[in-house]
């Protein structure tokens, strides 16, 4: 459960990024965080997995308040969590294989346990057979799998996903919304900034929009709500 | 869910990742690697000849210290009470260890024997004796040696006071001066060794940056993510000693060698090779760690904000 109470967020320089936040996302939903450009999506993403403080506020993510998180426990809260970004963030040098079974692996699992959930996972995203492929050699689409695969590896409780499809076209965008609802359905709760309009209106889910730090709309099967 | 336990304590597996990660981040940036080695060869070698030469002139030094008496010559005039009583006084000197007292006689046959083979010719000396009575006045701390004599000159019936005081003195002024050369030097080395470390370091952050964002979003602890940098910095610090430490070895067994074979009347006493050696080869490990160790850590510190 992710749980925020009067969330604020003011960066260094002055920005006030977020501006008293309160949202409930319950275990095992599916949620899209949309808006324009600067609303803030991508600072709420980042507070959920302490890559950034919240100036003032509560955030609760399974029974842990993040702003009483000491440091040396950030690691802990970022297992249950896996996060993907619009530009993979994959290492190039490794293969699909390696780049995933580098999540496990910096964790201290056992090599045993790594090669299964590895496995487990290539063949469940359906890149199994391009395992010893380098991303280099991956389309755009494929290369995003890889990165949900090593986001889900660890079998986190909830995976955060921004701006998934970005870089992506139509086509290869659908093959990705399939691949999180299916996550969605093995019980992790999926939560999706996103500009894309047409997935948020035909593949319909709760909506909460942000604009100006705050939450403008929160519906249970929303609509984009904007014009691009 | 997989255990999700984030443990503190460290594998043998993992111990083994952060060894080959840390071999690997030294050939990352050869070249810079390579200096950093130089620069720890070159302060190592530094601190260790200077180690070995103040150690040695130290020995040398407390040696000669203790043998450092002052001679204090009697009035001709004086009785023999007189004499009791100039003895006295100078027992009564805080810093004073001991007085004996030393004939005239003695005090040329003493001299002619330190002397050695020039003292012959002060053996024509022995009818018409210049010297006078003496005496010889051992001090707790030989540091003291100037201000007793000093004092003892103020009292009655000494006629003169002699001491050694420009060995003495002497000796303390190279000690210091080398000392604080050799100090100077070092402490300048040590930090261009650790400035040079940290920059190779901060070469491999950089290179791995990418990496390293990847192994805190998915929830590595700091301490897995800052070890290979740490093995990097110890590496170049224990890579760095080696050859100080072969020079050093072989230059004290060659010096030893030198004196015992060549310059057998040579009246230096080297601290014997063993343990002297090997317990600065020790040193020069540790030095060359804790450069490394330092240098690594200044880096993280900047560069690695886990
Ligand atoms: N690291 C940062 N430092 C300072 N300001 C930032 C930072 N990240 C984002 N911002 C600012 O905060 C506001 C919200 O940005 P962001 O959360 O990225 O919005 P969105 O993802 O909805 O486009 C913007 O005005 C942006 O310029
Ligand atoms: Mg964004």
């Amino acid at each position: 459960m992710i749980e925020m109470k009067d969330v604020w967020k003011t960066y260094s320089n002055g920005i006030k990024a977020i501006n008293g936040i309160d949202i409930k996302i319950n275990k095992g939903e599916f949620v899209y965080i949309v808006g324009p450009s600067g609303a803030g999506k991508s600072t709420f993403m980042r507070m959920m997995y302490r890559e950034e403080k919240a100036t003032s506020g509560t955030i609760i993510i399974n029974g842990k308040e993040l702003g009483k998180l000491k440091n040396k426990h950030v690691p802990k809260l970022r297992r249950e969590i896996g996060v993907v970004f619009q530009d993979f963030k994959l290492l190039p040098r490794l293969t699909v294989y390696e780049n995933v079974a580098f999540a496990l692996e910096v964790i201290e699992e056992s090599k045993a346990n790594t090669r299964k959930r590895v496995m487990e996972t290539l063949s469940l995203v359906n890149l199994k057979n391009k395992a010893r492929f380098l991303p280099d050699e991956l389309s755009g689409g494929e290369q995003q799998r890889v990165s949900i695969a090593r986001a889900i590896v660890n079998n986190p409780h909830i995976l955060l996903t921004d701006e998934p499809t970005g870089n992506l076209d139509p086509e290869t965008a659908w093959g990705i919304m399939d691949l999180l609802d299916q996550i969605n359905n093995r019980g992790t709760t999926v939560i999706m900034a996103t500009h894309n309009k047409d997935i948020v209106n035909t593949f319909r889910k709760r909506v909460i929009a942000i604009d100006g730090g705050l939450v403008t709309r929160d519906e249970a099967r929303g609509e984009y709500g904007y014009e691009n | 869910m997989m255990k999700q336990e984030v443990n503190t304590g460290m594998k043998i597996k993992t111990f083994g990742r952060h060894g080959k990660e840390g071999f690997k981040n030294l050939g990352r940036n050869g070249w810079m690697t390579f200096a950093s080695i130089s620069a720890v060869t070159v302060t190592l070698l530094l601190v260790g000849v200077c180690l070995a030469l103040l150690l040695n002139l130290n020995a040398f030094g407390d040696q000669l210290e203790s043998d450092v008496e002052i001679s204090a010559f009697i009035d001709l005039t004086a009785k023999q009470d007189q004499q009791d009583e100039l003895k006295s006084r100078i027992e009564n000197i805080s810093e004073v260890e001991s007085v004996t007292y030393q004939s005239k006689e003695e005090g040329l046959d003493n001299l002619i024997e330190n002397l050695g083979d020039d003292g012959e010719v002060f053996e024509s000396l022995k009818d018409e004796n210049p010297l006078s009575d003496a005496f010889l006045v051992k001090t707790k701390d030989p540091q003291d040696v100037t201000a007793v004599a000093e004092e003892i000159k103020q009292l009655e019936n000494v006629q003169d006071v002699e001491f050694a005081e420009d060995t003495v003195n002497r000796l303390f002024k190279v000690l210091e001066i080398a000392r604080n050369v050799g100090l100077a030097l070092v402490v300048g080395l040590l930090f261009t060794a650790m400035f040079l470390i940290s920059n190779t370091i901060k070469l491999t952050i950089v290179a791995r940056s990418h990496e390293i964002e990847i192994m805190k979003l998915v929830g590595a602890t700091n301490w897995f993510i800052r070890w290979p940098f740490l093995v990097e910095g110890i590496l170049i610090g224990i890579f760095g000693s080696i050859i100080p430490i072969g020079i050093l070895i072989y230059g004290y067994y060659y010096l030893i060698d030198l004196i015992a074979n060549r310059f057998p009347t040579l009246f230096i006493d080297l601290l014997p090779v063993t343990p002297f050696v090997y317990q600065l080869s020790g040193l020069l490990i540790v030095l060359g760690v804790i450069i490394g160790v330092w240098g690594s850590l200044t880096s993280m510190r900047k560069f690695l904000k886990v």
